[in-house]
């Protein structure tokens, strides 16, 4: 489920040629987004999913998705808000009018990331090669999604399918991140 | 060629594969399956280096890491790495080794004469000898010393190679792959456990590949490993990691292991990387590290040819090669006898076994008989002959009043020794665990475990082939059982053989020379011998930890594992206290020498540290623009155009941008969406500034302070609504900034309803300064008013630029009329490069950012960072205009009223001018008030900024100075070693002092 309306969300960018495409794992970027970053109080949360169009996950680390939406989790009172990059301003204005009065913020950070889909069997393997977290499917399933390190670099994991990975960073972090993965997969092209 | 000490057949190296190889020079063959050591060894090459201080000629001791002696060099794509040893380094084809330590030659050595000399170097001689004169140190002593001493020389070019790295995650980690290390991986694997299966050699099985006189299931003990291995490799449970050195074990079960990846390849595929770190946080950890033998402290125990008895029994039965044709074995265990019979199996001559115990195992002395070997009991080793390769022993006779009685000479041209096996508990140390004495073992065993581990084996003192196996069967069933909760019963496999060694000795051995001109050597490769640590008792070192530093034992690369026991026994004796008194020395990381790349890793070149770029990057590149390192950030210097060095650069940028517009990328200024109820709130309780009743619309300038007071960032703010401020900080205060921004939000005000969202990357912004700065955007934005009257200084509007939507403010860091546009990154390039042609129409320019500092320099104005270095405050800057008068309360409002800040004396921050206006100060010089203050005056100031102003023709500089603001129009001194320059202290606005050209 989660698996099939991210990739319906997330999807390459066609004007970009892969980053690396190996069998065993490939780096794709991403099309441009809308990004809202929305913190709020639990009250709020129902209208905001309302507006949104996907409910507001509460459990950690966890993501929300429905058609074209994706909530994903990042704090106790942080959510960003994840849709297709011309519903920027209308989702917008929904949610500051729904929300209305209630105590909240919503800021548009559509352009402070760039995602990139890394996918194939060994997708775990080349992300453990700089970020520490445990990629095991028990440990972190199909839909968890994270901020962490990858070396040196913030940035934000969200696993939508067994083997496929979105991962965010800050645009100027971006060409480290991608570097450094494409460097490490290397060794993968030795027979 | 032949390799005159191979024998006719068996061990494990591929005789259909021979390799070439060299050794200074000296070309050899070997086999695959060889380390270096083996294959020098099967060619009759004993001598493979000179010692560390005396120079003494030394050879292979060990199979194993611990090696202390057989130190080599490799060169590889025309460098050579240093210091690898031996018994590790796996043979290919085409290898060049190299020796060290030597010159000119191995075989002739000048160094050796410090070992005619080691009356000159005692223990401890670097405390005494070279006391005096004191300045000889530097410029004698030490550089002499370090000349002669030393092991390899260090590589001269960049690391060629690679290094990867890789976290990872496992239920049950297994260090070492002997019998115990092999049956816990089993054991844990097959209750579905995530099994990591490490050991540092090439193959797994450890003692099992060279034991033949045992077996296990009825299989020869090297069938059942790969029986065994052929299991686990089946598992998708199971990472088997050989060539793989556990070498770290820190806190949380945290452990790094090194993977040699390329070392052993002749010609590695270039993508590869040569070795890795994994960074593996296992739930339980089972150290199966194995023992390692222990030498005999005996005169002259160094001579090439000298090995430890398991060491040669390990060349014999795994590599195909014998040590020596005629072998003397001396031993204080059983283990050692088996050595012996071995090697007469394959046609050695066993010169003698000698054994220091009176009564030794009565099977093996029938073994032994059996065999025709000689047998002296009651009998020690007191001394060899032999420069290059021993060639005789000679032999003592322990008499009941403890004497010795020479017991004649022996002729050999290898001798085996053993003095018992020491438990490798340098993990189990490094885990923190504190180990405790088995007197029954004569061993340090491992005590309590600290974190989630279990020694097994050989590691804990365990000896015995079905033993070893039991207890690793069980500690892999209790490590799956504590990590994941499930058990599982797997058969155990049965061994006949390999029963438990019994016997061994500490401390030096007796002998009948003079002891005064013997060494005994206790830790060979920094050349510590008995009669050292004895001396560094006397000379009043009772710890052990103080005898290791006095005379280096225990300090070579294998942290003791050969020489600590035996030093440890001495000292005890020297100091007449039991042996636990005096204590161990502690082990730590790393277990074997680790290389710096592999700690490295990928943090190099290109990817030492992110490198941000902003979205004018490429234009900037594509028109010459210099960059600067800022932070991460890489943001443009200046643009030098025709040939133009810097200075004449910036003073052409600074002229354009005063005279008509100037354009600068500003997108790396940290910017944080502040929004909420409460927005206004937080903005007054953060920083010094009044923030409620700014208009929406209308910017200020913020000063940050922190508790204590000190300005610590500095920005200007926006108010877009009611309950929305766009916050600018410094570029380096970015992170930073935020940080507290939340820490307070969290910890002190969490009832306050607001957020903050850093938006550094959301937007990027070009700043486009100068008189003609309007005329330059106003074909451009839409939906803002550009009047004076509608937007004035300090205001901010949202509308489009190009169609795009924009923040625009009005503000200026040069004193100009100003305007930085804010559109969404991904627009930035857009933005910059219409921007960058249209200023090409009002003759403008592009700047970086000395230009900026120059401009911003001639009107006063601070940067945080480099006007101020954490210890200044409001008033300190003359900021004090900054503070809300009427505030309750901001970050710093308490501080500030220290009554040390609101004392006199305070540096203050003024501006100072040379009384040549072509003098240009240096930023950080001294400012005092004596042209030629005597050595010792403290100074009233330094210089903070300065530079040559384009608009004044003339240089100008800011500095903060003691009671500054006091001295306007004195003059001072700025004492250079060119002599004294004056300065007259002045105001630190420069340039339009009135400000008019900003509010045009």
């Amino acid at each position: 489920m989660s698996e099939l309306l991210a990739n319906d969300l997330i999807t390459p960018d066609a004007g970009e040629s892969p980053l690396l495409s190996l069998s065993e794992v490939s780096i794709l970027k991403a099309a441009p987004l809308t990004r809202l970053s929305l913190r709020a109080r639990d009250a709020s949360l129902k209208d905001a999913g309302k507006a949104f169009g996907a409910a507001l996950p509460v459990n950690p680390l966890l993501a929300e998705t429905s058609k074209k939406r994706a909530a994903l989790w990042m704090g106790p009172d942080e959510w960003t808000l994840l849709a297709p990059e011309e519903d920027c301003q209308a989702l917008f204005t929904a949610i500051e009018e729904k929300l209305g009065d209630q105590p909240h913020s919503l800021v548009d950070i559509s352009d402070r990331s760039e995602a990139i889909i890394v996918s194939g069997e060994k997708a775990s393997w080349l992300l453990n090669t700089g970020i520490f977290i445990d990629f095991s499917i028990e440990s972190f399933p199909v839909g968890t999604v994270t901020r962490t390190v990858f070396h040196k670099s913030p940035v934000m994991v969200w696993r939508t399918g067994t083997d496929t990975f979105v991962v965010e960073a800050w645009v100027s972090f971006m060409e480290y991140v991608t570097g450094l993965l494409v460097q490490s997969a290397q060794e993968l092209e030795v027979a | 060629m032949s390799q005159p000490f191979r024998t006719e057949k068996g061990g494990r190296i591929d005789r259909n594969e021979q390799l070439t190889f060299t050794f200074d020079g000296e070309q050899m063959q070997g086999h695959k399956g060889d380390t270096l050591a083996s294959a020098l060894l099967a060619n009759g090459v004993h001598l493979v280096g000179r010692s560390f201080k005396y120079h003494r000629p030394r050879g292979i001791i060990s199979s194993g890491s611990e090696e202390p002696n057989a130190l080599v060099g490799i060169y590889r794509n025309g460098d050579q790495t240093p210091n690898l040893r031996a018994t590790q380094v796996e043979l290919y084809q085409g290898l060049e080794a190299i020796s060290q330590n030597r010159f000119p030659s191995l075989g002739f050595d000048i160094g050796a004469i410090n070992d005619l000399m080691s009356p000159l170097f005692p223990a401890g001689f670097y405390y005494k000898t070279f006391m005096w004169p004191k300045s000889f140190w530097d410029r004698v002593y030490e550089p002499v010393i370090r000349a002669a001493a030393g092991l390899g020389k260090p590589p001269k070019k960049p690391d060629h190679d690679f290094y990867g790295n890789l976290y990872a995650h496992c239920d049950v980690l297994v260090a070492g792959s002997g019998p115990s290390g092999l049956a816990a991986a089993l054991a844990a694997a097959e209750t579905g456990a995530k099994v990591i299966l490490c050991d540092e050699q090439a193959e797994f099985g450890g003692s099992l590949l060279s034991e033949n006189s045992a077996s296990v299931d009825g299989k020869e003990p090297a069938d059942w490993v790969a029986v065994t291995l052929a299991r686990l490799g089946a598992m998708d449970n199971v990472t088997l990691l050989p060539r793989t050195t556990a070498f770290g074990y820190f806190a949380h079960n945290y452990v790094a292991l090194a993977e040699r990846i390329t070392d052993h390849i002749a010609n590695p595929d270039p993508k590869l990387p040569r070795e890795r770190l994994w960074q593996v946080r296992a739930k339980e950890v089972v150290i199966a590290a194995g023992a390692i033998e222990r030498p005999l402290v005996f005169p002259e125990n160094d001579r090439p040819g000298i090995l430890l008895a398991d060491a040669g029994r390990t060349y014999l039965n795994r590599y195909g090669v014998k040590v020596g044709h005629k072998v003397l074995v001396a031993t204080a265990s059983d283990s050692a006898w088996q050595a012996a019979f071995d090697m007469a199996d394959h046609g050695v001559e066993v010169a003698a076994i000698v054994d220091l115990r009176e009564t030794p195992p009565k099977n093996l002395m029938a073994i032994a008989e059996a065999r025709g070997i000689r047998v002296e009991a009651g009998c020690v080793v007191t001394g060899t002959l032999g420069r290059k390769r021993v060639k005789a022993a000679l032999l003592g006779r322990l008499m009941t009043s403890g004497q010795v009685a020479s017991g004649g000479q022996v002729e050999c041209d290898a001798l085996l020794m053993s003095g018992g096996w020491t438990p490798t508990v340098s993990l189990y140390s490094q885990s923190r665990g504190k180990v405790v004495w088995d007197g029954d073992k004569g061993a340090f065993v491992p005590g309590k475990s600290v974190q989630h581990e279990r020694s097994t084996g050989a590691s804990k003192g365990l000896y015995g082939l079905q033993a070893t196996l039991e207890d690793g069967y069980a500690a892999g069933e209790n490590a799956a059982k504590a990590a994941t909760g499930k058990s599982a019963k797997i058969a155990y496999s049965t061994a006949t053989g390999g029963e438990a060694s019994n016997g061994g000795t500490l401390g030096a051995l007796p002998h009948d020379r003079n002891a005064s001109r013997v060494k005994a050597f206790v830790d060979y490769q920094n050349d510590v011998t008995a009669k050292d640590v004895k001396l560094a008792v006397r000379e009043g070192m009772h710890s052990i930890e103080h005898i290791k530093r006095y005379t280096t034992t225990g300090m070579a690369t294998d942290q003791g594992r050969l020489s600590n026991m035996n030093a440890l026994k001495i000292a005890s004796g020297a100091l007449d206290r039991p042996l636990t008194d005096v204590g161990l020395t502690t082990f730590r990381q790393p277990f074997t020498p680790t290389t710096f790349g592999l700690f490295a890793g990928v943090s190099r070149g290109d990817f030492f540290d992110p490198v941000r770029k902003t979205p004018s990057h490429d234009w900037v590149v594509e028109n010459g623009g210099v960059f600067e390192d800022v932070g991460q950030w890489k943001r443009t210097w200046y643009f030098p155009k025709n040939g133009e060095d810097m200075h004449a650069a910036v003073a052409r940028e600074c002229k354009i941008a005063r005279e008509s517009v100037g354009l600068f990328d500003a997108s790396t200024l940290g910017k944080i969406e502040v929004v909420g109820p409460d927005a206004a709130e937080f903005l007054e309780r953060m920083y010094t500034n009044p923030w409620k009743k700014l208009a929406t619309g209308r910017c200020r300038y913020g000063l940050l302070l922190n508790d204590a007071g000190f300005i610590t960032d500095d920005g200007v703010i926006g108010r877009l609504a009611e309950g929305r401020f766009h916050v600018t900080t410094t570029t380096g205060g970015a992170p930073s900034v935020f940080a507290r921004m939340e820490d307070y939000l969290q910890t002190e005000w969490p009832d306050l309803d607001v957020w903050i969202t850093s938006t550094t990357e959301q937007y990027a912004v070009a700043a486009v300064q100068g008189p003609k700065a309007r005329e330059v955007i106003a074909p451009f934005i839409e939906g803002i008013d550009l009047s004076a009257e509608n937007l004035p200084h300090m205001s901010v509007r949202e509308g489009t630029f190009c169609g795009v939507p924009c923040r625009l403010f009005r503000i200026s860091f040069t004193g100009e009329l100003g305007f930085e546009i804010n559109v969404s990154r991904r627009h930035g390039k857009m933005m910059w490069e219409t921007l960058a042609k249209e200023i090409e129409k009002h003759s403008g320019t592009a700047y970086g950012t000395e230009t900026m500092h120059v401009l911003r320099a001639e009107k006063g104005y601070i940067i945080v960072g480099q006007d101020t270095d954490g210890t200044v405050t409001p008033q300190d800057a003359g900021m004090t205009w900054a503070i809300g008068k009427k505030k309750l309360d901001f970050v710093g409002k308490r501080g500030l009223e220290r009554p040390d800040l609101k004392a006199d004396g305070r540096p203050q921050f003024v501006g100072l001018l040379t009384t040549d206006p072509k003098v240009k100060l240096e930023e950080g010089a001294q400012v005092t008030v004596a042209e030629n203050p005597a050595t010792g005056t403290s100074a009233e100031g330094h210089v903070t900024s300065s530079y040559y102003s384009p608009a004044l023709d003339r240089t100008i500089a800011l500095a903060m100075v003691k009671n500054g603001q006091a001295l306007e129009g004195k003059t001072l001194y700025v004492p250079m070693p060119e002599g004294s320059i004056p300065v007259e202290v002045t105001g630190t606005v420069f340039y339009d002092k009135e400000g008019a050209r900003i509010n045009v």
